[in-house]
């Protein structure tokens, strides 16, 4: 069996609100050559390997800079050190091919020798989500230079493969990581790459500068001569930079929710959530279901219909988000389905339920009192814990917020169990496999963050997401979690009240920006300045 | 041996032994404080990322040595800090020393400008506004005063960034300098200068409010004493009045709040460096805090004791040749 990218391919059409903002079409202009594109950063992750560490605030800079094997555009999967792939019937072996003629930085050729290093070493070995997706990868052979054959003890769909490839599918230069301790080497924060740009210096707390790749494989590539990264962790600050034009983008919300309303009416500036269709992340109510008031499903279903969503999405996130619909967001593509049950807002039935539940109002006024912490994720969760409470109280349910930082909020919740109720920003990964699965699935090893450490069980959602995982047809497989979907809405172990893509501030000045459904993750080698 | 020793070497030498156990109090002290915070550096890290699976966090947790118990963990802290080993900066990625050298220049830099700028004004206009007492000089200095004492640093320095970044664009918006401009010699200079105007400006407006209204209150008290009465009885004009006797005995309790002062100077201003980006140590130890850089942490509060220690000293020897009657005892 071999799949095309045409058929593993995920057609990302935007819909409704979120397309609403449009960016200017840039097709027809005329490329302008050089020029610095400076870029707000509002978090710094300090390592600046993508084989070492998973998260955007990484890729966003070392995307530049660093290449995986395969990308993702909104036509469906794009190759890029790959060039074509291809799984077995019993999906045991994935054979790549690899591109020809690619150079790292420091002159030496690209080979298979790197895509097997990186994978046992680090994508197996040190990768975080990664490890668990690789746990079963077994060897990667190299039957020629630019070839590799991934062998696996159990069967690995190769949507799931493809699918966590542009994340976790960055080579590592073998030359320079052999034989070092991997996670104290210096080309950890001074990134050796393929990528249209090289890295030149990073100066903690301040910057991360890169300059055009002469070499790259790309002919005519990239446009821009250097690429810097500022930090910037005041919002206010980051909103006036942009203004005064010493910022071109802004990405993942890095100013007040304000400060982009009123940004998005600048004509100076594209606003919007292009590019982020990949980095859908979810505003969540966690339950602790040790609490036996919330471990009744009535109760959980009553909350539900007590918060008015769309209320939330229109002042919080100003319009920029849609009602969740169960683990996998409407960007999943193909395992997504919104056939499942709802709750809307109805506080009076929400009441009635409470009653029926065996919870009426007592004598403080108040059917039960509850304490949630909220994630020091940034604007949207502070502001959505609130609006939690306030809802809870129509409904007669007394809620406390503990405010607390994040090593407070990740113990209290996921080691501790120290809370009722939970709210925080989880993000979608590609695929339901190697993200939002985890939040289900019962038997995670205990004080895991991100996981499911709710005290919820389900054996039957436990064996539907252990089948799904490893179910090599595409279309079977899509239909298993649209299942899971319909019975987590209806069984509600967290209620994924809200997916939001993340939001950029860009300068007009930026051309052929937001083009791929993970940009600010991709390499920029056509994006161009306006001088 | 105190015989063969001046005065002030015997002083400081007391002092300084006197400091040792201060210092290793202050250390122990703060080691189990932040330990009482609850999560690690991991965890900080692990929320950075994003997440991350149950063995990559095991594994971060025993390379840093953050599975051992907390006396172990202290133990060899404090071993290694007698060698004034400061130790490894997991968020940084780089030797404890190395990321507070970095930062220790911007931080001098602006604290001390700002403190120059608002000691010399301010006790140039508390001393005016002293001098003409409820005159309208004094009441719009004053009122000068109480604005700047009054308005948040936050807010001045965003209001600066707006006025003179956004709307006249004269100034650079935050930043030590321009990235990727290249400049040398000075040229150099004069980016960083142009990059620390606002930022100097906002700290010393407030810290000048402190000065102006202690000096102001100073003067007027002294300008009362016999002495002065006395002096002006001799026949000693207003200037010679001013600077040899009111001036003189009037910044004894101004110095002491320079002093105070200058012993937070390597906290920096959270604030300011953060709005403005200054890669200061205020911004690290803050920083530090939230992600539970135990070592980097350490070290800014290592380097905060001694200088606290330092400075006391400095100020206790300046009142002694201020005011002849003080002793060093």
């Amino acid at each position: 069996m071999t799949l095309t990218m045409k058929q593993v391919g995920l057609t990302l059409a935007m819909t409704g609100a979120l397309s609403s903002v449009a960016f200017a079409a840039t097709a027809q202009e005329e490329v302008q050559k050089g020029g610095t594109a400076v870029i707000h950063m509002i978090s710094e992750q300090r390592i600046l390997n993508p084989g070492l560490r998973a998260s955007t605030g990484v890729y966003n800079i070392t995307g530049k800079i660093m290449e995986p094997l395969i990308d993702k555009s909104y036509e469906g999967y794009e190759p890029v050190l790959a060039t074509e792939w291809s799984g077995s019937d019993d999906g045991l072996t994935i054979t790549l091919k690899l591109r020809e003629g690619v150079k790292w930085h420091d002159g030496e050729d690209f080979t298979c020798d790197d895509v097997a290093f990186s994978a046992i070493e680090l994508w197996k070995g040190l990768l975080n989500y990664s490890s668990a997706l690789q746990a079963n990868l077994e060897s990667v052979d190299c039957p020629d230079p630019h070839t590799a054959v991934f062998n696996y003890s159990k069967p690995m769909p190769i949507e799931l493969f493809v699918a966590a490839m542009p994340d976790l599918g960055h080579p590592v230069p073998k030359h320079l990581y052999e034989g070092t301790d991997i996670l104290k080497n210096e080309y950890n924060t001074a990134p050796v790459g393929t990528g249209p740009f090289k890295f030149v210096e990073y100066e903690r707390g301040q910057y991360v500068l890169a300059e055009k790749n002469d070499d790259y494989w790309r002919e005519g590539f990239p446009y821009l001569d250097r690429i810097v990264w500022r930090f910037i962790k005041d919002k206010s600050a980051a909103a006036a930079a942009l203004e005064a034009g010493e910022v071109h983008e802004s990405g993942f919300i890095g100013v007040s929710m304000a400060d982009i309303e009123r940004l998005s009416e600048d004509d100076r500036f594209d606003v919007g959530t292009q590019g982020y269709e990949n980095n859908v992340a979810h505003s969540t109510v966690e339950f602790n279901h040790r609490n036996p008031i919330l471990a009744d499903v009535k109760v959980r279903q009553a909350m539900y219909h007590g918060l008015d969503i769309d209320y939330a999405i229109d002042t919080i996130m100003r319009g920029f988000a849609k009602p969740g619909r169960g683990p996998v967001p409407s960007a999943g593509g193909i395992n997504y389905t919104d056939e499942v049950p709802t709750y809307p807002y109805d506080p009076e039935l929400a009441k009635q339920l409470l009653d029926e539940a065996g919870y009426p109002v007592q004598d403080d006024g108040y059917r039960f009192h509850l304490r949630h912490r909220p994630a020091p994720w940034g604007e949207y969760t502070q502001l959505w814990a609130e609006y939690y409470a306030q809802a809870m109280k129509e409904i007669d349910i007394d809620v406390e917020i503990l405010t607390n930082d994040a090593p407070g909020f990740l113990n209290g919740v996921y080691r501790d169990h120290d809370f009722d109720t939970a709210n925080g920003w989880h993000q979608f990964r590609s695929d339901p496999a190697v993200s939002t699965m985890v939040w289900l699935r019962s038997g995670q090893p205990e004080g895991t963050p991100w996981t499911n450490q709710f005290g919820w069980q389900s054996d039957e959602i436990d064996q539907m997401i252990d089948d799904a995982a490893s179910e090599l047809d595409v279309e079977k497989r899509a239909g298993m979690y649209h299942e899971i979907q319909a019975r987590a809405m209806e069984e509600l172990p967290v209620i994924f009240a809200i997916e939001h893509p993340f939001i950029s501030v860009t300068s007009k000045k930026l051309h052929n920006h937001h083009n791929p459904p993970r940009w600010n993750s991709s390499s920029w080698y056509d994006l161009w300045l306006e001088q | 041996m105190t015989l063969h020793m001046p005065p002030v070497l015997t002083y400081a030498l007391r002092r300084l032994i006197q400091a040792v156990p201060v210092v290793i109090l202050i250390m122990i002290g703060t080691f189990l404080l932040l330990k009482l915070a609850p999560g690690d550096t991991v965890d900080a890290l692990v929320g950075d990322m994003g997440g991350a699976d149950a063995a990559f966090i095991a594994r971060l947790r025993a390379e840093y040595g953050l599975d051992q118990p907390v006396w172990v963990q202290l133990w060899r802290y404090m071993v290694k800090l007698a060698s004034f080993d400061f130790g490894w900066s997991f968020v940084y990625e780089q030797p404890v020393a190395t990321v507070l050298m970095d930062r220790l220049g911007t931080t001098l830099l602006l604290m001390a400008t700002s403190l120059s700028i608002a000691f010399t004004a301010g006790i140039a206009l508390g001393a005016i506004a002293a001098r003409r007492a409820y005159s309208a000089t004094d009441n719009l200095i004053s009122i000068l005063g109480l604005v700047f004492y009054a308005t948040p640093s936050f807010f001045l320095s965003l209001m600066l960034m707006l006025v003179f970044s956004v709307k006249l664009g004269w100034l650079p918006v935050g930043g030590i300098k321009t990235i990727a401009a290249f400049y040398t010699g000075w040229d150099h200079v004069w980016d960083v200068a142009r990059h620390l105007i606002m930022p100097t400006a906002a700290l010393s407006l407030i810290y000048l409010a402190f000065y102006l209204r202690l000096m102001r209150a100073s003067v007027m008290e002294v300008a009362d004493l016999d002495y002065v009465r006395t002096a002006r009885a001799k026949g000693a004009r207003e200037g010679r009045l001013m600077t040899h006797h009111i001036m003189r005995n009037a910044l004894l309790p101004v110095v002491t709040l320079l002093g105070l002062q200058f012993s937070t100077v390597l906290g920096g201003s959270i604030v300011v460096e953060t709005i403005f980006t200054l890669p200061g140590l205020g911004q690290l130890a803050y920083q530090s805090v939230v992600q539970r850089d135990m070592n980097t942490l350490m070290g800014i509060i290592f380097l905060c004791a001694i200088i606290v220690v330092v400075v006391n000293f400095l100020t206790d020897l300046l009142y002694a040749r201020l005011d002849s009657r003080i002793e060093l005892a």
